[in-house]
């Protein structure tokens, strides 16, 4: 039921006294109102924006926000109304649906605002009127095809699968030649070889020189050898190239059923049908034939080629037009073709013999090509030619521009997405640098913090003004958060600030090194240290260690899924388990607070032979910071974020998230 | 792109077929007006000038009706001539005029209006004698002084004046008595606004052994005809008649 005749409600139903009377049963009781309110003004206040309406109007669709109890979250008793902080102009949309019972989707709106605002008043998108749904739905359609893009190219891209096995390195190298130099280098030698496959075909036949006898001999013929080498080796780095293809794909059956791969086969074919039927001379005549399809080497080119790849697209999804454009050629050509035939059919020596023979004059008028080979002689004759040039360029000029605007829709279409591509790796930095931002807030404060309380310990009351640093409140909220996180389970973000070594290390041989360096170091450290590692991959370690310190046993165990490349450990952050196995005893006890001291006199950690299992995550940083990405606290002085477990030889291994 | 040309082509099949006019959407028999205007256009000479006089007056036609407004006498007279209070005209005024900009509701949109309270069965019929016991100066159309004058006798009158109203329904030729005939159009009319899916599902001769039952309760003296004072007085007897015409008094 429509809002607008809810308001007819009352009229319907009275309009059910025409019924009574000729009931022969009682009528059920009527429901009747319990607080029965005056219809009232309710204010809206929308950002600002206010809007009024009748609370029935609003009443009419009670599963929407508006129209049930909902909206008295909303309600603000200071001002009475109810106040929203959305958006004012999509508002206006939801409102004059319950108002008029359309809801309407303005053109300038982003689809995804639009349908973030649906959602929140509860509305379904469905209901958008005729009027309006067309475009709704296209623009949804595009956005999701933006996404589908997005995300492709961020499976494509994200690489670091854990597992890939050799099958699937090779059908992504095949597919995109940019993920690696051997890609690279592959696609263009097979690009190399097509061309010169296609240009030995084509110079075969060129009449190179005379033989003695004055036959004008094709290259081919003359050089036969050197041709057929060529070809050889052509078809060889073909069929390798199939195969590989084959062996890769992940579904060898669609991969075989693929254009691609039929070219493919056509392309090789007549190399083996030719080596298997050489010796049979009455099927060289057919073998001969076959050669002609060596020509489809030609299209192996769309793979290498993104326009030929369009072009063909285009062709596809024009096929209707074509097919038409088709249809009425043949129609025209028939017709015309009849009527030629019978026009000329009085005159003497006419090359009309046959309606047939009339398509071909047909075809070359309407195509005003106008070879001139077939030319009218009668008056008739000449009159229906002309007519059926000037139908010709009518009945071709009217799909080609449909054609061309597909074209041109589906080439700037790929075009927008490469400029997309292109913009998600800035867009992805860009959001890199922000989560490390706010990581490196966090563990700022947390430095902060417990330099304030190393420094309380230590009651020294100097660099307090460095540590007091001035964080929001949703800031130190969310601190607060991370650092309950921090306390629930265990372990501990990686403090690794080298202004706190630096300040409490009287240590000078820790400088500043750069993440490389840091990483060679722990590598190092790590492979003396700890023969007996289980880290199924050192190799690709984003700084995970404590110290570099020799006089520190440690080792890094990094887990299962660090192992990325260098390049992609960026947006990645490891947790390794660290060993650490002292090498001398402190006197002092080993409570947390001493840990955090200050470490001027050289403090120890722990007893020999207990084990300081700590988990690091290690954060990248992004370039413009200098070493953060490192853990430099001196020998000395332990780890300030150490989650002690002072148990002798009590390992606690901490896994990654 | 492909859905629009098939638009197109169903345009040009039904062109092709003479069966409907792509300038003006009529039907052949106006399309005298359209071939001389194809003609005139195909030539150089007549240029658009004279074109437009031709198409405009069908244009203007249709304006007009949709530019008459009409616009209901003043609260303080309504609130005179009917039951209603102020608030109450004030708020059925919004609905009406929500679902008739123009003031004026003619048949169509009445029985459209009417029929989306029924989406299953077929309100029409009914909706039709409904308009005509609304229509009471039988002009082609309701205006909210019909409307709610209407209302004021079902919803506020007395209980004689509901029957009243009732009968002025069911006489559909205005006579002063209903025939077999007239309550067999009505009884089926409301039948249909069951529809067909019905449990149990609806029987052939279920609306005449209805009317059957009604005039043997009505009419008194057996003459085929039930007139209005045997209408109400066989009402007035009949207890659930009477306590179903209660149910309107609250339903504003």
């Amino acid at each position: 039921m429509a809002a607008g005749v809810a308001a007819w409600l009352p009229f319907a139903r009275a309009a059910a006294i025409g019924w009574m009377p000729v009931a022969n049963c009682p009528m059920p009781l009527a429901p009747t109102e319990k607080n029965k309110r005056q219809d009232e003004l309710i204010i809206l206040n929308v950002s600002g924006r206010r809007f009024q309406t009748w609370r029935t109007t609003l009443e009419r669709y009670p599963d929407t926000l508006l129209g049930s109890t909902e909206k008295e979250f909303f309600f603000n008793e200071d001002t009475k109304e109810y106040f929203f902080d959305r958006d004012p102009e999509v508002f206006r949309c939801i409102l004059n649906f319950y108002r008029t019972g359309k809801l309407h989707y303005p053109r300038y709106e982003c689809i995804s605002a639009y349908d973030e605002e649906l959602a929140f008043y509860g509305i379904l998108p469905e209901i958008i009127g005729d009027c309006c749904y067309e475009e709704y739905k296209d623009r949804k359609r595009e956005n999701a095809e933006r996404l589908m893009d997005d995300n492709d190219s961020e499976n494509n891209q994200e690489g670091s699968m854990p597992s890939l096995n050799l099958r699937q390195t090779m059908w992504r190298a095949f597919e995109n030649p940019h993920t690696s130099t051997l890609a690279l280098v592959f696609y263009y030698v097979t690009g190399f070889f097509i061309a010169v496959s296609v240009i030995t075909n084509v110079v075969e036949t060129v009449p190179c020189g005379t033989v003695p006898g004055n036959k004008e001999l094709p290259c081919g013929e003359r050089y036969a050898v050197a041709f057929f080498c060529l070809d050889t080796a052509c078809v060889m780095i073909f069929t390798v190239e199939y195969l590989m293809r084959l062996f890769a794909a992940p579904s060898r059956y669609r991969f075989m059923r693929s254009v691609m791969s039929i070219i493919d086969v056509v392309a090789i074919m007549p190399y083996y049908i030719g080596l298997v039927m050489t010796n049979n001379e009455d099927v060289s005549g057919a073998f001969v034939t076959l050669r002609v399809f060596r020509v489809f080497r030609i299209f192996k080119f769309s793979r290498h080629s993104q326009g030929l790849r369009i072009l063909g697209y285009t062709l596809k999804s024009c096929a209707s037009e074509l097919g038409f454009l088709l249809f009425s050629l043949t129609m025209a050509i028939i017709i015309f073709a009849t009527v030629m035939f019978y026009a000329e059919k009085g005159s003497s020596a006419s090359k009309f013999t046959s309606i047939p023979a009339s398509f071909w004059y047909t075809i070359v008028t309407m195509t005003t090509l106008g070879y001139g080979d077939m030319v009218p002689k009668t008056i008739a004759g000449k009159i229906f030619g002309s007519i059926c040039s000037l139908s010709g360029v009518l009945v071709i000029a009217l799909p080609v521009p449909v054609i061309v605007s597909n074209f041109s829709r589906i080439y700037h279409q790929n075009q927008r997405a490469d400029k997309r591509r292109a913009q998600k790796k800035a867009r992805l930095a860009r959001i890199r640098v922000a989560k490390t931002g706010s990581s490196s807030a966090y563990l700022h404060s947390k430095r902060n913090g417990l330099l304030n309380a190393a420094l309380e310990l230590t009651g020294s009351s100097d660099d307090e003004q460095h540590i007091s640093k001035s964080t929001s409140l949703i800031e130190s909220q969310h601190h607060h958060l991370l650092h309950c996180l921090e306390k629930t389970t265990g372990l501990s973000y990686l403090v690794d600030d080298p202004l706190l070594s630096v300040r409490t290390s009287t240590i000078k041989n820790h400088e500043f090194i750069d993440e490389q360096l840091f990483e060679q170091n722990c590598m190092d450290n790590s492979m003396q240290n700890y023969p007996s590692t289980r880290s199924p991959s050192l190799s690709s370690n984003n700084g995970g260690s404590t110290s570099c310190c020799s006089r520190r046993n440690k080792t890094t165990t990094h887990l299962p899924n660090s192992k990325v490349p260098a390049t992609r450990l960026q947006s990645m952050q490891e947790l390794s388990t660290i060993h650490i196995q002292c090498s001398e005893q402190p006197s002092l006890t080993t409570s947390r607070s001493s840990l955090n001291m200050k470490s001027d006199d050289g403090l120890r950690p722990n007893c020999k032979t207990s084990h300081l299992t700590t988990a690091i995550i290690s954060i990248p940083t992004p370039p413009a910071l200098t070493p953060e990405g490192e853990s430099r606290p001196p020998p000395s002085s332990p780890h300030p974020t150490m989650n002690i477990s002072t148990t002798c030889s009590n390992v606690v291994k901490v896994s990654a998230l | 792109m492909r859905s629009q040309g098939r638009k197109e082509s169903l345009a040009e099949s039904r062109d092709l077929d003479g069966s409907y006019d792509q300038l003006t959407g009529n039907p052949p028999g106006q399309t005298k007006k359209a071939l001389k205007q194809r003609l005139l256009k195909l030539l150089p000479c007549c240029g658009p000038q004279s074109i437009p006089s031709v198409s405009e007056n069908s244009v203007e036609d249709e304006f007009e009706l949709s530019t008459v407004c009409h616009r209901p006498e003043g609260l303080e007279q309504l609130q005179e001539q009917t039951k209603f209070s102020r608030k109450e005209l004030q708020v059925l005024y919004r609905g009406f005029k929500n679902e008739c900009p123009t003031g004026l509701v003619n048949e169509e949109n009445f029985k459209q209006i009417y029929s989306q309270f029924f989406p299953q069965g077929d309100s029409g019929m009914y909706a039709a004698f409904l308009f005509n016991a609304f229509d009471t100066d039988h002009d082609g159309s309701i205006s909210f002084e019909d409307f709610v004058a209407g209302l004021s006798v079902i919803l506020r009158g007395t209980i004689d004046d509901r029957l009243s109203w009732a009968f002025n329904l069911y006489d559909l030729n205005k006579d002063g008595c209903i025939t077999k005939e007239e309550m067999l159009d009505i009884m089926k009319s409301i039948y249909d606004m069951m529809g067909k899916y019905t449990y149990p599902a609806m029987r052939e001769e279920a609306p005449r052994e209805h009317v059957e039952n009604f005039f043997q309760k009505m009419d008194r003296n057996k003459d085929g005809v039930v007139t209005i004072e045997e209408f109400i007085e066989s009402c007035q007897k009949d207890e659930n008649i009477m306590r179903s015409m209660q149910l309107f008094d609250n339903v504003i």
